[in-house]
């Protein structure tokens, strides 16, 4: 045995059913020894997106998701994958091939520094010198992925060790780690403050983010909600985790949300952050909404406790555990009055939305605004209800972004996106992984003309693996996001923003053997989206949404 | 959080790490892009061959301090942080300092030392080198007055420190040469 066939052994060991990579040189032991496992394999078509539909796998399966590249460019381009990984906590194992041990330094073909390189956005990383220590290595890269705040470990594997050879072989059971110890049960003194904190509030609010997910925790928070009819809302990276009908669930904060949810965070007296960073795009302004709370933080990584905004109650650990123990508890309070004046904000603004709506199409009508194609709003809302219940919702990044963000309506389903790094060309990779995991889900991906050429050569990987993503691509022929913040902030002075009309997405579609739509007309939304979604294969739907139309 | 109206401060962190390659460069990384400042940092091996202790002396608000403590202890490779305050602890540093001196400047420059209980390491004909320790305020105390002459070259090594007493010895316990390390010296 070599030290390829034992990393590929431990890899079963842990459980490993899909590795997503691209091998080369200094990582072809390994993809030979890949070969005597049922672990299956996926040729992606450039690496970033190895790290992008791992990312998915992860989200979706809850296991850690596997990446294998080979050296230099290879474990370059992973790059942007990692740091994806790295931003949003999602747990992966990026093996990379690497020049012989005695070679390295030297600068010699193909070799970089990656785990250098990475250093700042991996959880911990691995330059592996002896094959005999393959087995603790890997489970501890497992072990450190999904455990506390996960996150990617990356593993540097040289080739010589891959050929080395492995005298004897044992998986170990359990990791031995002395100086790495998550904290997974909140104490006990600090969850008894934030019931009590609870009972004397009057106005108290719970922001899920994207760590409930995480921990798979969105079942035990909706029961603490039910029980104790405590209104919630959610980061971006919290989405889903309550359905968007539900009556305790005021939408979205953030520069991007919605205007009910951030009026209740800021006239919340008590506002228990779950799992969420507390990061710009959410609360901007962390004193300011601080002021006159009581601020209870739940999060499993210490370090981000206080980090932006200091809480009155910390509370450490895992967050199911957490609210395991918070349901475990019964306390008289009663919100009534609360929620009535939530209400009311909903009310508020779903009138105001209402107006706005109206107001666009009086202003089409009148000419007073030249926007032709689909309102990209409605069409977001209009998808998420064809969607089946449980379907997986792949944003991308940019304007479409905000638009399925704030138009998404969750009913079991999940949402996700790349939301700490804002990694455009996420969507499609990170659907086939999500597909990969969860075979019989509907799995939609919704993207931008700009993210999709960023990573459109995964088509080829979904046909010839067969995995079927339904892909929306929101067309405006501009990058428009920045386009927006042209318009705003530089006067519509626009630079480099215009994608022009190209590619002919009719013909990509055919390229690739994908169905393919096209909706231009909003009377037909209904119909084309029963068409895009009716078999379980790949299918492109695109939308043709004017460039003028902002989020 | 309101950090204007936190003061800078000067603080020395001990950090015990398991000797990894690459964990200076972890931790040292870390400093720079997260922008703590580092004023002076020293690492070595403790008795325990497994375990290298760094000592960093850093400054900056309440805030930055927490979040140094809280984001170091989070490297996986990191078994503990905790401040050498200065009221518990010891801090060391050395310096060697070559001055300028000839024949006839020589017996000064021994005397200046002597009263700093420094010792001449090297002579020549025209300098002599000399070893100074201390804490970091004698150690400039000290250059302050030999200033006085020309300095030729000078290197500082940067502060070590222990905590007084036996009270916050946090690993003797699990001592044993390579306690969890069974499988080899390369642990990489």
């Amino acid at each position: 045995m070599n030290g390829a066939d034992a990393m590929v052994k431990s890899l079963a060991a842990e459980g490993v059913e899909y590795v997503f990579g691209y091998p080369g040189v200094a990582i072809c032991p390994f993809y030979d020894s890949i070969l005597q496992t049922d672990i299956h394999t996926v040729l992606i078509r450039q690496e970033q997106c190895a790290a992008h539909a791992a990312s998915g796998y992860a989200r979706i399966s809850g296991k850690v998701g596997v990446a294998v590249v080979t050296s230099g460019p290879g474990a370059t381009n992973l790059i942007t994958g990692i740091a994806t990984a790295f931003a949003d906590s999602i747990p992966l194992v990026c093996i990379t091939g690497q020049v012989d041990s005695q070679m390295m330094g030297s600068d010699v073909f193909q070799e970089a520094d990656i785990s250098g390189a990475c250093e700042s956005f991996v959880k911990y990383s691995y330059i592996v010198r002896n094959a005999a220590d393959i087995p603790r290595i890997v489970k501890e890269a497992f072990y450190i992925a999904n455990t506390g705040r996960r996150g990617p470990v990356l593993i540097d594997l040289p080739i010589d060790v891959q050929q080395q050879t492995v005298r004897h072989f044992s998986y170990p059971e359990s990791v031995n780690l002395r100086t790495y110890k998550p904290t997974v049960a909140g104490h006990a003194v600090q969850i008894k403050k934030v019931i009590t904190q609870l009972e004397r509030a009057k106005r108290p609010i719970i922001c899920v983010g994207g760590g409930v997910h995480l921990s798979n925790a969105a079942d035990e928070v909706i029961r603490f909600l039910e029980k104790n009819q405590i209104p919630a809302v959610s980061t971006m990276m919290g989405l889903s985790a309550i359905p968007t009908e539900h009556p305790l669930f005021y939408g979205m904060v953030g520069n991007n949300g919605k205007p009910y949810g951030n009026r209740a965070m800021n006239n919340a007296d008590m506002v228990i952050m779950v799992g969420a960073r507390v990061a710009d795009r959410s609360i901007s302004q962390p004193d300011l909404i601080m002021e006159n709370k009581i601020l209870v933080h739940i999060d499993v990584d210490p370090a981000e406790i206080g980090k932006n905004a200091g809480p009155t109650i910390p509370l450490v650990g895992d967050i199911r555990h957490v609210f395991e123990e918070f349901n475990k508890i019964d306390f008289k309070a009663d919100y009534t009055d609360w929620i009535d004046q939530l209400d009311g904000y909903k009310t508020d603004a779903r009138d105001a939305k209402r107006r706005r709506m109206f107001q666009r199409e009086e202003d089409i009508l009148a000419h007073q605004k030249d926007l032709t194609g689909i309102n990209p709003v409605q069409f977001i809302r209009q998808l998420s209800y064809a969607m089946k219940e449980d379907a997986v919702y792949v944003a991308d990044v940019g304007q479409n972004q905000m638009w399925s963000c704030s138009n998404y309506i969750a009913r079991g389903g999940r949402f996700m996106t790349s939301g700490g790094m804002g990694t455009m060309g996420y969507a499609l990779p990170a659907a086939m992984g999500a597909k990969v995991a969860a075979p019989h889900r509907q799995v939609v991906a919704v993207c931008g003309d700009g993210g999709f050429q960023m990573t459109m050569q995964e088509l080829a990987t979904i046909t010839q693996y067969d995995i079927p993503v339904k892909l929306v691509i929101i067309k405006n022929t501009v990058l428009g996001l920045v386009r927006q913040y042209q318009h705003y902030n530089y006067k519509d002075r626009y630079s480099v923003i215009d994608l022009g009309t190209k590619p002919d997405l009719s013909l990509i579609a055919q390229a690739y053997g994908i169905g393919y739509l096209k909706l231009d007309n909003s009377l037909k939304t209904d119909s084309t989206l029963a068409a895009f979604l009716a078999e379980d294969k790949s299918m492109i739907l695109e939308v043709d949404v004017d460039r003028d139309e902002l989020c | 959080m309101s950090t204007s109206e936190n003061k800078k401060e000067i603080k020395v962190f001990q950090i015990l790490v398991d000797n990894n390659s690459g964990v200076l460069s972890r931790i040292a990384g870390l400093f720079s892009r997260r922008g703590y400042n580092i004023e002076s940092i020293t690492a070595g091996v403790t008795a325990d061959p497994n375990i290298t202790r760094i000592t960093i002396m850093t400054s900056g608000d309440d805030d930055i301090m927490e979040q140094i403590e809280k984001q170091v202890s989070k490297l996986v490779d990191v078994r503990d942080i905790h401040e050498l305050k200065p009221e518990e602890s010891v801090y060391r540093e050395l310096a060697m300092i070559k001055v300028r001196a000839d024949a006839s400047q020589r017996e000064n420059v021994i005397a200046l030392a002597n009263i700093f209980r420094g010792n001449i390491i090297d002579v020549s004909n025209e300098s002599l080198m000399i070893e100074i320790t201390g804490n970091s305020g004698k150690v400039d105390a000290f250059i302050r007055l030999i200033s006085g002459y020309e300095i030729l070259e000078l290197a500082r090594t940067g502060v070590a420190g222990l905590g007084r007493g036996t009270k916050n010895i946090i690993y003797i316990n699990d001592m044993r040469l390579g306690a969890g390390i069974s499988d080899g010296p390369d642990r990489d």
